[in-house]
């Protein structure tokens, strides 16, 4: 992260930005932001497809398939995780920053990566289920609502993944 | 009565979903630019070597809540009119942790792991793929998953309410935290630089210091690098 972290926006600056971005959101929509709910959607499609009829009885994806006549993808989420692609990709793009790459520390082999990634991936994709939300869906969201559990999780993120760093370190430093 | 546009305009379905594109695209743009499509400069601040992430996330929570308190105060959009995330403390305390850990071993969270994936990053593909797949061994365990989901369920509570304050007095706090924990972070910074441009060709740092899964995120850094 030498020479592009330059032209990366001042942190605060970004965070006013963000702040209201959300702010906008509540207004329009009365919803914070979120990202988990898609991806549980997604694999929702999966399961839908190898078993209809057990997808639509289950207690956390049934509701999905309850209006046959419209897509389970046609929700809030589905659509702010397709606008953050738009937004995200026409950032990185008027930047001059896209590459396929796979971002590692100097210790680190891709394939060591790679396998992490996937790892974390499947841990994060179970916490944010328990969780009701991710990091934008609970701890931006509920932080700025003042709300309770939103505060407990977002300590909760930092201080377990600051309990594996030491762990998992040569794959970043 | 004041309220949230969509509600009050009465807005159909299919307008209300452009609207979700629209703040979908501010949302990632804004994560773009914040340096988040790339995992090294999610993950250093578990180094405590650049906590862009804190500064970013403090400010957005402080500028939001700034904001709703006075829409609130002034009958625009008053904070009942929005969807409240409700509290369930065990389910949020364990999913979090699960959370944290699938960020410093993935490199991302749900959120970012999007703008990732539209700036070329291997890692966030694989990660995205860990998500779905995540999300699906919830689904289909979710029998033995619910009651830990469920556990430490309190419905509606907000912080004031938590500790018996006014809720202006709450924002200031807040407030203040934030301001603290950026003075902070910014000392555990220099503190972490000084230490390796001391010890640089040493390969390996030594382990951090004991701390609580609870305990407040920018002090555990400082023994992380040695």
């Amino acid at each position: 992260m030498n020479d592009p972290t330059k032209r990366f926006w001042n942190p605060y600056a970004a965070g006013f930005a963000l702040g209201l971005v959300l702010l906008a959101s509540f207004v329009l929509t009365g919803r914070g932001l979120g990202a988990s709910g898609t991806f549980k959607h997604l694999g929702a499609i999966v399961l839908h497809e190898a078993s209809p009829t057990w997808a639509e009885e289950n207690g956390n994806i049934g509701g999905f398939f309850a209006h046959p006549g419209r897509s389970s993808l046609d929700e809030w989420i589905v659509f702010l995780s397709l606008g953050a692609a738009i937004g995200g990709g026409i950032a990185v793009l008027t930047a001059r920053r896209f590459r396929v790459e796979t971002i590692r520390g100097p210790r680190a082999t891709r394939e060591q990566r790679w396998v992490l990634a996937g790892a974390g991936g499947i841990l994060a994709g179970l916490g944010a289920q328990l969780a009701r939300g991710c990091t934008s869906g609970q701890a931006l969201t509920g932080g700025a609502q003042l709300a309770l559990g939103s505060w407990v999780f977002m300590f909760s993120v930092f201080g377990g993944a600051y309990a594996l760093a030491w762990f998992v370190r040569k794959q970043w430093i | 009565m004041g309220g949230p546009i969509v509600q009050v305009l009465n807005l159909s379905h299919a307008v209300e979903m452009m609207i979700a594109v629209l703040v979908g695209a501010g949302f990632g743009w804004v994560l773009e630019r914040a340096g988040f499509g790339r995992s090294d400069n999610l993950a250093s601040i578990f180094y405590g070597r650049d906590f862009r992430v804190l500064r970013v996330m403090f400010t957005a929570i402080a500028t939001a809540m700034v904001g709703l308190y006075f829409l609130d105060l002034a009958g625009v959009v008053p904070v009942s009119s929005i969807g409240i995330l409700d509290t369930y403390l065990v389910g949020q305390l364990v999913g979090g942790l699960l959370i944290g850990f699938g960020f410093i071993v993935g490199g991302w969270c749900p959120g970012t792991s999007i703008v990732g994936l539209v700036s070329g990053k291997v890692d966030a593909l694989l990660f995205i793929g860990g998500l779905v797949g995540g999300s699906m061994l919830f689904t289909l365990g979710f029998d033995s998953f619910a009651p830990l989901q469920d556990a430490g369920a309190k419905g509606r509570v907000l912080l004031h309410e938590y500790f018996g304050v006014p809720s202006g007095a709450m924002v200031l706090a807040v407030a203040v935290f934030a301001v603290g924990a950026f003075w902070a972070v910014g000392k555990i910074e220099k503190a972490v630089r000084a230490r390796r441009a001391v010890t640089a060709p040493q390969p390996l740092p030594v382990p951090e210091p004991e701390r609580g899964p609870g305990s407040t995120a920018p002090a555990a850094a400082e023994g992380s690098v040695s």
